[in-house]
């Protein structure tokens, strides 16, 4: 098989594919080459993609354009390296923000802005100065590397060959010592692909045990396997392997990651209900909790109205059908959903808004937020006024907002209230620079006018005259007003 | 040259048809592309004559594991070469380099996988090779040492890679990205770095939506049709692009405004064009000044969808919590702002983003504070994101602040890094980039060029990961003989990212009348704030919606 593998790489020096023979040359030269191959051929892919771009590609100028007078006369100042720049057609124009023209060795020089041809002739011009070009075309490997592909390579010698690209068979390293100086050299020469290569070698022929017990006392291998079998989601092996490390926050999350991949919610529960007696922080396990409780939630609300809504006997979900299913949603959504069409259920039912408040702990900030929001969309005005108005013993009703009253005339706002809900609550603002600026916006006449009145500002008040309509009842107000 | 028929981006399905006989495949060595190129391979027609041949390229190395899930696939037989492209530094520009590897960062800290900080030495001897061996090595952090050690390894492993090329570069600085957690959560403020928090720039590209760009009069862009984002190349080969990319965008209007008068007057120019000759002139200067004019127009437009951004209330209370962060007010409470964004669901990674913010200018946030926070963003985004929480605790970005003491205010204050007078117009400090806070990152290199490190211990030591510096022996004759007055020129590699207004903070420096050191930047991968955060969030599920 050699043999044969020798044949096929001679045929493909011999042949006119040049363009493959990459693999030849062993050092850095042939990633010099390589490199310099990229640029160039970089310029072809540049041009292919966007012919659109034409437009602002300057370096299309031809010779005497101002701009190309200018370098040229620039460069004839400075020294060799730019002077060879300017031999070119043209030079794309490189930091003319940024001059420095007295400094020799601006890279710009070398290589300049991508589009077009000077930009990468100038690496490749560089190159060939540099005399790596004189020795790194057709460099052929030494015959003796063709020789035997199973020869004995040392474990060093073919973590080399791996760093290189090169196929190594590791089924030669049998003993448990001659793939652990292997993962050493691997680990030494820092290329995590061949790093990885290796720990799949060894995870396909060593026992779990031995493996794991060997990883403890090789973090940087044990790295790579971890991220590995992220990778590729070997989700039993690497649990086994947490496990084992007593990792068991990282256990804990990494199991709780693949409720993910479960579409079927029921399933999604059941899952999500294993997770909660995992071993994560104290804070997680509250959150990982609360998911199980909001999807068991979840499923109860979503059978029990996705019928409501077949049976077609309930006014609000015929008058407002349901976008997408509330399944997997978050809480809050889940609480504007529930808001919107369950607001006056009792505390008892699942899907009652005062019952999720209680569950989850919502603080009242975010359940007013929601609510408002909800009640808003649905102009139910009155379930508005109900959620700011408080009772204290002796009966009488006070206007409060956890929010702040600009905040609610705001959220009215964006769901179209009509003026007069609007300025019942703008009068409400307790700061009276911002309530005049959104009376003023959203045209809530009354309490402009309540407001200049209450400031005596007769001046302000007048000016607002001009503002609201001719005969209107507004400005007979002001009006009357003034002459008082 | 090489007979490439043609090019296609790597989609699942059947394979475009094509009359050629060798497909080659070249791509990074990611499992997700593995499964496309599966899907390719399986769908190919197995009938058809003549057979395809089928090769794949991996960029920048093969990847044993990526030929094993394709074995695991079976498909693995059907590739004839499987090779691998040495491709790791890509020039995006006259100064700055990137390796595109958007998961360096989480690959480095958050599952201790390394191999892209090999990539990045391996880049780095690459780069010698090109460039000269670099006489100075300085780094601050775990990863910086890490590459640091690699490339002193690999140069000691190829002798023969002794190179005889005169160093371009004096110096060598290597910073890891979790030194500095700060600057990318901050919002750039220079003008390519709003144009990427807004639109986001793709290798050079960015996308705009279409309205502004109305096509021409002239019927050039007759055939897009206005519903098709404009796509937009963005690099200093644009001159004007170049004067205004790295300044505060506060002060692009004003150029830009300047630079329409002179156009328009050197359009005038025509009327006094009296004889052949003036005329031959004005007509050869043409194609340079409409294309002067079709660039100012583009920059307009994109001035004007920035600023239409900038000017909107919510730009402004989220800049000004940042502000207030980064100069160290209130980041001890739960912020009100925040606390109404999330009320509001705003999108999640802006609430990461600031959180975050906090917490790194805190030194971690009290064990209250965190808790509230997150139950918040779990009740209102979901209680899956716990593994998002999880893994920004990982890399250090949120933490609770278990010392008890807060070393935010004495770094902030011993590097200079919130100025209060600063001035976005003339800039004299890098703070202009965010107008107000300088990048830590930045303000480093700047201070090893002047006065060298020495000078900051203390807060160095404040900052995670070792600080050091080595030295790579040069042949005698390859040593530097400066001139008076001659410019030092100092490669700073970001590992895990660098944003486009650390660059320009870099590019100011080289600027500097008096600064003495000119930057030139390579990185694993160009981020901002929002991509970064993205990279660290666990993939969910899509929505159902």
């Amino acid at each position: 098989m050699s043999r044969a593998r020798a044949d096929e790489e001679e045929y493909w020096h011999s042949s006119k594919f040049r363009a493959f023979t990459f693999d030849d040359e062993d050092d850095e030269l042939s990633q010099l080459k390589e490199t310099k191959r990229a640029v160039n051929s970089l310029r072809d892919i540049v041009d292919d993609d966007d012919d659109d771009l034409e437009k602002v590609s300057w370096s299309g100028e031809p010779v005497g354009s101002i701009s190309w007078s200018i370098r040229e006369t620039a460069s004839s100042s400075t020294t060799s390296l730019e002077s060879r720049d300017s031999s070119l057609p043209k030079g794309s124009s490189s930091y003319t923000a940024l001059p420095k023209q007295a400094s020799s060795y601006s890279l710009s020089n070398l290589f300049k802005g991508r589009n077009k041809l000077p930009s990468f002739q100038s690496l490749s011009d560089a190159l060939s100065d540099t005399g790596v070009k004189n020795y790194a075309p057709e460099l052929r490997r030494p015959k003796a590397e063709y020789k035997d592909y199973s020869s004995d390579w040392s474990p060093k010698d073919t973590v080399r060959r791996m760093q290189r690209g090169k196929v190594c068979s590791l089924e030669r390293f049998r003993s448990l010592q001659d793939k652990l100086v292997l993962l050493d050299e691997a680990v030494a020469g820092n290329d995590g692909n061949v790093i990885t290569a290796v720990l799949i070698f060894l995870k396909r022929t060593l026992r779990k045990e031995f493996l794991f017990r060997e990883l403890v006392v090789r973090q940087v291998a044990l790295c790579h396997l971890i991220h590995f079998l992220k990778e590729t989601g070997e989700q039993k092996f690497l649990l086994d392997l947490l496990r084992f490390l007593d990792r068991t926050e990282e256990f804990a999350l990494s199991q709780y990651r693949e409720h993910l991949s479960i579409q079927d919610v029921e399933k999604r529960r059941e899952f999500l209900k294993g997770c909660i007696g995992l071993p994560f922080s104290a804070e997680d396990t509250a959150h990982v909790q609360d998911h199980y409780t909001l999807l068991e939630r979840q499923i109860i609300i979503e059978s029990s109205d996705r019928r409501l809504e077949k049976e077609g006997g309930s006014e609000i979900f015929r008058k407002y059908p349901r976008k997408a299913s509330i399944l997997n949603m978050p809480l809050v959504t889940t609480l504007y959903y529930s808001c919107f069409y369950h607001y006056t259920e009792a505390e008892g039912t699942y899907s009652s808004p005062t019952n999720l408040k209680k569950t989850f702990k919502i603080p009242d900030k975010q359940y007013v937020l929601t609510a408002l929001a909800a009640r808003a969309k649905l102009r139910a005005w009155n379930d508005v006024d109900a959620l700011f108005t408080t009772k204290n013993w002796l009966g009488y009703t006070k206007k409060k907002a956890p929010i702040g009253f600009h905040r609610v005339v705001e959220i009215l706002q964006r769901n179209n209230a009509p003026v007069q809900v609007l300025q019942e609550y703008v009068r409400l603002v307790e700061d009276v620079e911002t309530r005049l600026n959104l009376a003023t916006k959203y045209k809530c006449h009354d309490v402009v006018i309540d407001t200049y009145r209450d400031l005596k500002d007769r001046i302000q008040l007048t000016a607002y005259r001009c503002k609201v309509e001719r005969g209107s009842a507004e400005e007979e107000k002001i009006d009357s007003i003034l002459n008082n | 040259e090489h007979e490439v028929e043609k090019m296609f981006t790597l989609k699942p399905g059947r394979l475009p048809q094509a009359d050629v006989k060798n497909i080659i495949f070249f791509v990074r060595p990611k499992l997700e592309l593995m499964d496309i190129i599966t899907d390719n391979v399986l769908r190919e027609d197995r009938g058809r004559a003549p057979q395809r041949d089928f090769h794949i390229l991996f960029v920048p190395r093969r990847s044993l594991l990526c030929e094993q899930w394709l074995k695991e696939q079976g498909v693995l037989g059907s590739f004839i070469h499987r090779e691998q492209y040495s491709l790791d530094l890509i020039p995006f520009d006259g100064d700055l380099l990137s390796m595109e590897a958007e998961s360096a960062f989480k690959e480095c800290y958050l599952e201790s996988d390394q191999t892209s900080l090999y990539h990045a030495a391996k880049g780095l001897m690459t780069l010698q090779a090109l460039y000269g061996t670099i006489p100075q090595i300085f780094g601050k952090g775990e990863c910086a040492r890490h590459v640091a050690n690699m490339m002193i390894r690999m140069k000691r492993e190829f002798p023969g890679s002794q190179n005889s090329v005169f160093p371009v570069f004096d110096t060598l600085l290597l910073l890891d990205r979790n030194v500095d957690l700060l600057t990318p959560l901050a919002t750039q403020l220079t003008y390519e770095g709003l144009i990427d928090e807004i639109y986001g720039i793709q290798n050079t590209y960015v996308k705009l939506p279409p309205e502004k760009f109305a096509p021409k009069k002239q019927g050039e862009g007759g055939k897009d049709l206005p519903t098709e984002p404009k796509k937009l190349q963005l690099n200093s080969a644009e001159e004007l692009y170049a004067e205004i990319r790295d300044k505060n965008f506060n002060a692009v209007g004003s150029v830009l405004s300047k630079k329409a008068k002179i156009i328009s007057a050197a359009f005038e120019e025509r009327h006094h064009a009296k004889t052949v000759g003036e005329i031959k002139q004005f007509v050869s200067q043409l194609p340079h000044m409409q294309a002067a004019r079709s660039s100012l127009a583009n920059h307009t437009s994109i001035a004007e969808l920035i600023k239409d951004i900038t000017t909107s209330e919510d730009f402004f209370d989220n800049l000004t919590v940042e502000q207030e962060f980064m100069s160290g007010i209130d980041t001890d409470k739960v912020n009100n702002y925040i606390e109404d964004c999330i009320a509001q669901k705003h999108p999640l990674i802006k609430i990461l983003r600031l959180v975050c913010l906090q917490s790194v200018c805190n030194s971690g946030l009290k064990q209250k504070v965190l808790d509230h926070y997150k139950k918040e963003i779990l009740q209102t985004y979901g209680y899956e994101h716990i593994l998002t929480l999880n893994n920004l605790e990982k890399a250090g970005l949120l933490k609770s602040q278990t010392s008890g003491r807060n070393n935010y205010p004495t770094i902030r204050k011993t590097l200079r890094l919130w100025m209060d007078d600063v001035n976005e117009q003339n800039p004299n400090d890098i703070s202009y980039v965010y107008s107000g806070y300088a990048p830590l990152s930045v303000r480093l290199a700047q201070l090893l060029a002047r006065p060298g490190w020495r000078s900051i211990e203390e807060v160095l030591k404040m900052l995670p990961g070792p600080h050091f510096e080595e030295r790579q022996q040069l042949p005698t004759g390859l040593q530097k003989k400066r001139q008076h007055g001659e410019n030092r020129v100092t490669l700073v590699f970001f590992l895990g990212g660098v944003t486009y207004a650390e660059i320009a903070a870099l590019r100011f420096l080289s600027q500097m009348e008096d600064g003495g050191t000119e930057y030139v930047i390579a990185t694993t991968k160009l981020i901002n704030g929002t991509s970064w955060i993205k990279s660290l969030m666990e993939k969910l599920e899509p929505a159902p919606f």
